[in-house]
């Protein structure tokens, strides 16, 4: 589905990434791992064509969306929940739902309010209320319902367990299994690896703009480098 | 008599209300003080007003003149904001080539009106008079406060109720999640742009009907008005603006009924400063509104 050859990007001189290949399949769960400053941030916002790359190339589907403006790459189903959350803050949860659909461009929408309401029920009551006021772990539904109300075919996860108590991460993470088993395919970046690698298909470790190591999740889960590196605590 | 100045005063209110709700409208999505929004203003009533001496009707002029503005007003965006955004140097260097697109426009209004005050021909706008209980009101008066009030209750739909107001507001509060929502942020501020330059063009004409007098440095005495008007408003806060556009028409219009003249402008000023004191973030502003792109 999702194909990232060899991508390259720097900000003024800084080089993020150094050539980053990684492919999504339909239906997977991917996850990316890596330490702070690895590059996940730069990479999501590549595919989404926020940042543009040097070089390399961003394809889904075997369409070519390397250096697509960002409202370009929604169009082709491609959202991205970005890291620490960014919610509508003045606006209420019914409005910043409905501004996902700009996403859509006239595509069909694969889910409707009712859909987001049944996978985070909570939105549904507080559907009102102004966004800003919402405790962390609401604003991150709420920010992944949104990208769902632009009709997601791949979706792009930054961090969503990021400074989240863990009974709301294991909230987020069932909804996200729950999104998997209907069919989603997502790409999911965590500093959290043990979270990252339960809930993912395959992974992929970055270092310094370099994907280091890939593999089922559950084979890196018992790698000693990942465990020493990743999952020192367990 | 008090009835009468208050009645003129909410019509004056108007006028600051929908000059300086582009302004607002502006700086509430961008953290830009658009200074060229003046010459924006006057533009409105020059086009107006040789519409009208070219021979066409008010109503086209009045047209003519919002279209103009409009346009004009998205230029001014294209030319000098769009390029220094994408430097993140925009909140000064803006300031500076704004001041110099107004120049610019002021100067050609200069040559083509040859410096002189413009007069619209008698009864452009009909004379009639209405009088009920002790009070006079013109029929331009009438014209003028319902163009202002229709023009905010039709801003404030598009804004609060529609989907392009939803995506006006997501663009304000966090251009970054907006544009991974599929919103083109450059389309937003130049639509933006265009309904804050067509209100300063319609207010531009109500101005150039009402004083009966139009000249390229009109739009001069307003800009002062609006930077005061979103100061006290709360920076970038729309309901703020609009009330603080009524405190400020009822203010001027009393002080030059009832005081001095020559006071007014001190009283304004005196006025806005000492609300500042006692509320530092404006009427209905917010803690972080000053805190210039802050949001980035
Ligand atoms: N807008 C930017 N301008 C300049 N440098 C940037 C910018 N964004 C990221 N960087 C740099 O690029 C490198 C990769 O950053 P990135 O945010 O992609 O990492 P990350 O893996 O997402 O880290 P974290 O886990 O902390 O979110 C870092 O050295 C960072 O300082
Ligand atoms: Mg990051």
């Amino acid at each position: 589905m999702l194909e990232v050859r060899n991508l390259k990007v720097a900000y003024s001189g800084i080089q993020a990434l150094r050539g980053v290949s990684l492919d999504v399949a339909k239906g997977e769960t991917v996850a990316l791992i890596g330490p702070n400053g690895a590059g996940k941030s730069s990479l999501l916002n590549t595919i989404s064509g926020i940042v543009r790359p040097e070089a390399g190339s961003v394809t889904m589907d075997g369409a070519d969306l390397t250096g697509m403006r960002p409202w370009g790459v929604t169009n082709a189903g491609i959202l991205q929940v970005p890291e620490s959350r960014k919610v509508f803050s003045e606006m209420t949860v019914l409005e910043n739902l409905s501004v996902g659909k700009t996403a859509l461009h006239g595509r069909a929408a694969d889910y409707d309010l009712s859909d987001v309401f049944k996978v985070f029920p909570i939105l549904e009551d507080r559907r009102n209320q102004r966004a800003g006021s919402l405790s962390g772990g609401q604003q991150q539904m709420l920010v992944i319902g949104r990208a769902l109300m632009g009709g997601p075919r791949l979706l792009l996860l930054d961090e969503p367990s990021l400074g989240l108590a863990p009974v709301i991460i294991a909230q987020v993470f069932e909804a996200l299994a729950a999104l998997k088993t209907q069919g989603l395919t997502i790409l999911l970046v965590e500093q959290n690896a043990h979270l990252a690698l339960s809930a993912s298909d395959r992974a992929y470790v970055m270092e310094q703009g370099k994907i280091v190591k890939s593999g089922d999740s559950a084979a890196l889960a018992e790698d000693p480098e990942i465990t020493a590196l990743y999952l020192g605590q367990a | 008599m008090l009835a009468q100045q208050l009645l003129n005063g909410l019509v004056v209110s108007g006028v600051y209300a929908l000059f300086s709700l582009g302004f607002t409208l502006v700086f509430g999505i961008q953290r830009i003080l658009n200074l060229a929004h003046g010459a924006v203003f006057m533009t409105g009533a020059m086009v107006a007003y040789y519409t009208v001496d070219g021979g066409g009707p008010l109503w086209l002029g009045f047209i003519l003149a919002i279209v103009v503005s409009g346009l004009l007003s998205v230029l001014v965006e294209i030319i000098c904001f769009r390029r220094l955004r994408k430097t993140g140097d925009e909140e000064f260097g803006g300031v500076v080539s704004s001041i110099g697109a107004g120049l610019v426009i002021t100067t050609i209004a200069q040559q083509v009106s040859n410096t002189q005050i413009l007069r619209f021909p008698f009864e452009t706008f009909p004379v009639v008079i209405f009088r009920f209980w002790d009070l006079r009101v013109s029929m331009l008066q009438l014209f003028m406060a319902g163009a202002a009030i229709v023009m905010v209750l039709i801003l404030g739909y598009l804004f609060y109720k529609t989907a392009f107001g939803r995506r006006v507001r997501a663009v304000t509060d966090n251009e970054h999640a907006a544009m991974l929502m599929g919103i083109n942020p450059n389309r937003i501020y130049s639509q933006t742009y265009f309904l804050a330059g067509a209100l300063a063009g319609a207010a531009g004409v109500l101005v150039g009907l009402a004083f009966n007098s139009i000249s390229f440095v009109m739009g001069d005495p307003y800009l002062m008005f609006g930077f005061a008007i979103i100061i006290l408003g709360g920076l970038g806060s729309i309901p703020g603006a609009l009330l603080a556009s009524v405190v400020f028409g009822m203010v001027q219009t009393l002080t030059i009924a009832y005081l001095p003249s020559g006071l007014t402008d001190t009283i304004i000023f005196a006025a806005l400063f000492l609300i500042l004191l006692i509320r530092p973030h404006g009427l209905l502003g917010q803690e972080d509104a000053g805190n210039l792109g802050g949001r980035r």
